[in-house]
């Protein structure tokens, strides 16, 4: 790639409602923002692609499941099998989820309550696009707001996903009931990363944060920029 | 015309998923003086009109239900 600029994908669902604090992120980190609109199956050519998060098609039936059959997910789903960085973020982690691109489900919370908070969370690993630019070890202090952030995996997903290092985020003050204390996975090839807290929503000082510019800035690192 | 089938599509929580609905319920019927419950699930009750069953257990699977923690089971009603 070499110096250009990073064209980033955000999909817009009906009812995604962090879709244009993504695109502000990407702006502020001087890239390019790309709306990929539901109805579109086309990429328009990104380098990267943020699934936002939201209350996709009203979350009816299960959050993420109608969303999953848009017509953008078919390319999504590609570009994700190909290697491309995909982040998925709260009712994105969802959506990757029930489009089997990343394993496990988001169940409700434990408490069953919504949840709207800043929490701890320690980066595992820097071993995937969203991540390269951590050392793996530090914390950082994100905004969560969910109501079903309980991640699951069955016993022996589970234990592949802590075998092979898949877990990326993890909360050091569990906010939702998570397995382990999940807070985000990646896949097998580890360009597809899903994640409950909101780097997006602490992207600017005025927000109180810029912290989560670091998980964006990394898929740059990524990319060789 | 082709017929009109009624099917009723149940879905409900794999064993072991944590359920917290039918925990919060199960918390709740002691306390309005009802005894003796063990235990509470709760799912979901889906009731479709299909011209042909052919594909009910193709929709249960791909969306209706989410086999990672879910599990369903379907009937033509009539």
């Amino acid at each position: 790639m070499g110096g250009g600029l990073v064209r980033i994908g955000v999909t817009v669902f009906p009812g995604s409602n962090c879709d244009r604090d993504a695109l502000y992120a990407i702006e502020r980190m001087g890239e390019e923002p790309v709306e990929l609109w539901h109805a579109e199956a086309d990429l328009k050519g990104v380098d990267a692609v943020i699934v936002p998060g939201g209350f996709s098609y009203g979350d009816y039936l299960r959050p993420g499941a109608i969303a999953r059959f848009a017509n953008v997910m078919g390319p999504l789903e590609d570009f994700g099998r190909e290697g491309g960085p995909i982040l998925g973020v709260c009712n994105g982690f969802q959506v990757l989820c029930e489009a089997h691109l990343l394993p496990g489900a988001l169940l409700q919370n434990r408490h069953m309550r919504f949840v709207c908070d800043r929490v701890r969370v320690r980066v595992e690993t820097a071993n995937t696009p969203w991540t390269a630019g951590f050392e793996g070890g530090e914390g950082l202090t994100l905004p969560v707001a969910h109501n079903e952030g309980n991640y699951f995996a069955a016993g022996e997903t589970l234990a592949r996903l802590e075998d092979e290092g898949r877990v990326v985020f993890r909360y050091l003050d569990n906010p939702n009931g998570s397995v382990n204390d999940i807070a985000g996975v990646c896949n097998e090839g580890r360009n597809v990363v899903g994640i409950m807290p909101h780097p997006e929503r602490v992207s600017d000082p005025a927000l109180g944060s810029d912290e989560g510019l670091k998980i964006l800035r990394s898929v740059m690192v990524g990319a060789g920029v | 015309m082709p017929e009109t089938l009624k099917i009723r599509v149940l879905v409900r929580p794999k064993e072991g998923i944590l359920d917290p609905q039918g925990e919060a319920v199960r918390g709740a019927l002691p306390a309005l003086g009802f005894e003796g419950v063990r235990t509470v699930h709760i799912g979901r009750l889906i009731e479709m009109e299909v011209e042909s069953a052919d594909e009910v257990d193709a929709m249960c699977r791909r969306l209706l239900s989410n086999p990672t923690i879910e599990e369903y089971e379907w009937e033509v009603v009539s």
